[in-house]
């Protein structure tokens, strides 16, 4: 039978099975062989909040989706071409994320009673054979009864671990359909299984009986090829979120001549900044993993006040125990970075789903008057730069910053053209040495850009003490005049809005500087919403799109570059904050769209959204 | 020039004296806070430990004796409630050289910052900490503290308090603190001596020190170290010495068994007297627990002195040796190498 070859634009796959099932492994491999072999990519991994929820019930259904394609890829893919289902919990969970006609590839052995009962699915009703996936195209697999037959008995292996290694066999055969090489996983598992010569046979053999399954057996009657996308020219790598924050933190850390400390407290999704700062000592980091979240932020005011470059890592929940501390750091005016990985809250809430509703706790989540800068990246790749940014912004105007990322891009991964380091800014850095007043020190005396000076114990004769009580303008003493405490508000704030004179204005991503629509986001909306704008533009219709990177303070041409536009809309996931800081600075009537659902936006959703508001007023386009 | 010597304004190198260590700032305790001695003794020793001026921190949390830092000379950090330790962890995380001094108080340590003070003392972070005692919330005038007795009546327990009060040195002891000591503001060559000890241990010292509030809870202590009580109610720890204490030093303490009874010291062997050993934690966890109230009769005596202490390794030193270790197995960190990571292709 002859195997016929599609070429495709762009392919969204998504892998779902138990979490015992190994789905993130094999994502994140064919992730790597896509964005080795050139194309452009995004992914998105689901998976529970729950460690090990009960085997092969809908609680404990790990996913992982892969977007790429020949063409700019902004998402992770609104709907899946090819849904790969591990058991009938999986195709539960994941069959409205397929589009009509999709293809689905289950394997059989995760339909079985016992399965289908888990996934609480009627009595006597088996998905794969009652004919419900009619608008799909459904091939099944017996994984389990290939697996166990590949390693027939000569693996040295219990079955246990054969059955474990099945991910390989499906990753093998999703390689043979889309016309992959299998050069990047044998590597990859030749240097994990190093030190197991049985195991690591085991999956080569796997993997490649998956590849060989789809050559031989004859049921499937396509195979796909995604072209290289036309990307700038230069040199990639494959990065994630949370990878690229670490990243950046390590390049300031050089940059600025300043050691890197990290007091942090595990929480999800952010602790694997942790782990990966703490792979990277011999870059002298200093990793503390803290009792709690509070503890964590207070050696970073001690590391700071030492003379490091000092960053905590944390979510919302953790954030708001910080709190008092970030205070204390702001009054003190020491500079450190505070990242806090959005999730969906409030409390609790859903910690390993996404969400960005931590803005305004990040803007004014403090007793008193203390404005905070705050900075959002906008991608996975992104996390590097805006770590770097927001340490560059934190040593020069000796203040905290805010950093947020949120678990969309801190697990998500794309292609990096990552930078040279030699083409990374200088962090400037000078610690006071010498008196800076009439024959004393003076901690509180204020530079052109409002920032004092940073005298670090161990230098001599500028001992001096600081605190969280109301200082005397200069001296830096202890002072309740009325006079002073409003001056010192005033001051602060001058400080951090005077950061506007130091950073980019605000561009506009795509389409005109002037027109009828602008759309406004910050942070992980940034490729769901450029899909829908880009489309738009494509289709005719007067919008244009805008990302702010610098939420605190605004770029200086903001309000200017608002003003172009017959309206704006500002889609957010969450319940409409940056709307409400937007619409209170520029006295704008903005206009809100927000999505809660602990997911990312469809660039569909964005897409409808912009061509109702214009359609109103466009009745050619209708 | 040695290193606890200044250069005076004409040149000359002059040795640090305690009146260096005083700062501009008006003190503003009350009269007759027990702070001002221990200021004082504070500013006695440290001129004599060789420590340069400009390597000493103060950290302090919240609360009365928290201010101490705005009144010494040297780096200084007056925090928030109850991280002082957390604070001064990072700091001696970052500069192992330094020498980090934390002053708190029973509610800034033992209630607000407990948590941080148990973590402070296993991980042995190489400072002092300071616990100012004097059983009351004295900066928010007057509430019943953890370290006050039950049926203390405060402003917040007009009937008495409900709470039972923690034991502070056997807290530290069960958290595996390597150095614990107690002394009082109203016995300053006492006090003197321990900070010295503190100081030269290497590892988290902690030192309560009993300290009267004047205003709040007026004399709580004063049972120490009054002339007509002292002798009976004090146990006056020595290393290698025996459990001796009494008007004329003529009572002492045997264990029988673990238990600790006061004996006549003529009527006993000198060799069934306890010997103190400073090293010994399970004879230390009983010490501890000599912890009566004074109203109680044949109450055993309140120990004074180093009741124990250990050489263990310190967290910043392990921290640092890791950073050495994987300079010396993984070459420094190239940041190129870093950013590229593994794997990458290029797109002409
Ligand atoms: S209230 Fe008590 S502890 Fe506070 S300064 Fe006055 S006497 Fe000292």
């Amino acid at each position: 039978m002859a195997v016929k070859n599609e070429i495709l634009d762009h392919v969204t796959i998504r892998f779902a099975g138990d979490s015992g099932d190994g789905m993130q492994l094999t994502g994140t491999q064919f992730t790597e062989t896509a964005a080795i072999f050139g194309n452009d990519l995004s992914t998105f991994p689901d998976y529970p909040a729950e460690i090990r929820a009960p085997i092969g019930t809908i609680a404990g259904v790990s996913g992982y989706q892969i977007h790429f394609g020949s063409v700019e890829i902004n998402t992770p893919g609104d709907q899946c071409d090819v849904l790969v289902v591990m058991n009938a919990a999986a195709l539960k969970a994941n069959l409205r994320e397929l589009k009509k006609g999709g293809i689905i590839i289950a394997n059989t052995d995760g339909f079985d009673p016992k399965n289908l009962r888990l996934a609480n699915v009627a009595d006597g009703i088996n998905p794969l054979e009652d004919g419900s996936l009619a608008n799909y195209q459904l091939f099944t697999i017996d994984v389990t009864k290939m697996t166990r037959a590949a390693l027939s008995n000569d693996s040295g292996l219990g079955v246990k671990e054969i059955d474990r290694s099945k991910n390989m066999f499906v990753l093998g055969f999703i390689y043979w359909m889309f016309n992959r090489d299998l050069e990047h996983s044998i590597k990859f598992l030749t240097d994990k299984f190093k030190k197991k010569p049985d195991i690591l046979e085991a999956n080569l053999k796997l993997l490649k009986a998956g590849y060989n399954f789809g050559e031989t057996a004859e049921i499937f009657t396509t195979r796909y090829t995604v072209e290289k996308a036309k990307m700038a020219p230069g040199v990639y790598r494959n990065i994630m979120g949370n990878q690229a924050t670490a990243l950046g933190l390590i390049a300031a850390s050089k940059k600025s001549g300043l050691p890197l400390f990290c007091g942090t407290y595990p929480i999800t999704p952010a602790s694997d900044i942790l782990h990966e700062l703490s792979k990277h000592k011999n870059f002298g980091v200093r990793t503390y993993q803290a009792e709690d979240e509070i503890a964590a932020i207070c050696s970073v005011i001690g590391a700071s006040y030492a003379g490091h470059l000092a960053v905590t890592t944390s979510s919302g929940p953790g954030i708001a125990l910080k709190t008092e501390a970030m205070g204390l750091g702001f009054m003190l005016e020491l500079p450190m970075v505070i990242i806090d990985v959005q999730r969906g809250g409030p409390s609790t809430g859903l910690p390993t789903k996404t969400e960005q509703s931590d803005l305004l706790q990040a803007y004014y989540g403090r007793n008193g008057e203390a404005p905070l800068p705050v900075i959002a990246a906008l991608s996975p790749a992104d996390c590097f730069d805006a770590a770097f940014q927001a340490s560059r912004i934190a040593v020069e105007f000796m203040t905290p910053v805010m950093l947020l990322t949120d678990g969309f891009i801190a697990n998500g991964a794309e292609p990096w053209m990552f930078p040279k380091s030699s083409e990374l800014a200088d962090i400037k850095v000078s610690f006071a040495k010498e008196y800076n007043g009439d024959g004393k020190f003076l901690p509180y005396k204020r530079d052109e850009k409002l920032s004092r000076p940073w005298a670090i114990p161990g230098t001599k004769n500028l001992q001096h003490r600081i605190g969280g009580l109301e200082k005397q303008h200069e001296t830096g003493n202890i002072s309740y005049d009325p006079e002073n405490h409003e001056f010192m508000i005033k001051m602060r704030e001058a400080k951090v809005n005077k950061i506007a004179d130091h950073i980019p204005l605000q561009k506009i991503d795509s389409g005109k500087d002037k027109g009828k629509l602008l759309v406004i986001g910050w942070g992980s909306t940034y490729g769901s919403i450029r899909s829908a704008v880009t489309k738009a533009i494509a289709e005719g219709y007067d919008v244009s799109h805008a990302h702010i990177r610098y939420l605190r303070p605004f770029p200086k041409n903001l309000g200017e570059l608002m003003r172009n536009f017959d309206k704006v809309l500002i889609p957010e996931i969450n319940n409409g904050q940056l709307v409400k800081i937007i619409r209170d600075q520029y006295l704008l009537p903005a206009i809100a769209f927000n999505k809660m659902k602990g997911l990312p936006f469809m660039s569909v959703e964005i897409y409808d959204r912009i061509t109702e508001l214009l359609k109103v007023e466009t009745p050619e386009m209708a | 020039m040695d290193s606890t010597t200044n250069i005076a304004s004409n040149g000359q190198a002059t040795k640090m004296t305690a009146k260096d260590l005083v700062t501009d700032q008006e003190v503003r305790w009350c009269p007759g806070c027990g702070d001002y001695s221990i200021i004082k003794q504070v500013q006695t020793i440290v001129p004599e430990l060789g420590i340069p001026q400009e390597n000493i921190v103060f950290v302090s949390g919240i609360g009365c004796s928290s201010r101490f830092p705005y009144y010494m000379e040297t780096y200084g950090m007056h925090s928030i409630h109850g991280r002082a330790t957390a604070i001064a962890s990072g700091l001696k995380a970052a500069r192992p050289e330094l020498s980090v001094w934390i002053v708190t108080g029973d509610g800034d340590a033992l209630s607000i910052g407990g948590n941080h003070f148990i973590h402070l003392l296993r991980r042995n972070f190489d400072v002092n900490v300071l616990l100012f005692n004097n059983e009351i919330y004295g900066l928010t005038k007057g509430q019943y503290s953890p370290t006050s007795p039950q049926g203390a009546v405060t402003k917040s327990t007009p009937m008495g308090s409900i709470d039972h009060p923690f034991n502070p040195l056997a807290l530290s002891l069960g958290a595996d603190g390597t150095f614990i000591a107690r002394s009082m503001d109203r016995d300053p060559k006492h006090l003197q001596e321990i900070l010295r000890r503190a100081n030269a241990h290497k590892g988290t010292s902690f030192v309560e020190i009993y300290q009267n509030c004047s205003v709040f809870n007026d004399g709580a202590f004063f049972i120490y170290s009054d002339k007509e009580t002292k002798k009976l109610e004090t146990l006056m720890l020595e290393h290698g010495k025996p459990l001796i204490f009494g008007e004329t030093g003529d009572k002492g303490i045997k264990l029988d068994g673990f238990k600790p009874v006061i004996v006549n010291v003529n009527e006993v062997s000198a060799n069934d007297l306890w010997i103190h050993d400073d090293h010994d934690a399970v004879k230390a966890s009983i010490l501890t627990r000599f912890f009566d109230d004074p109203k109680k009769e044949n109450h055993l005596p309140r120990p004074f002195g180093v009741f124990y202490q250990e050489d263990r390794y310190r967290y910043e030193d392990a921290m640092a040796a890791q950073i050495n270790e994987a300079i010396s197995k993984k070459g420094e960190g190239d940041l190129d190498k870093l950013i590229s990571g593994g794997e990458t292709w290029l797109i002409n």
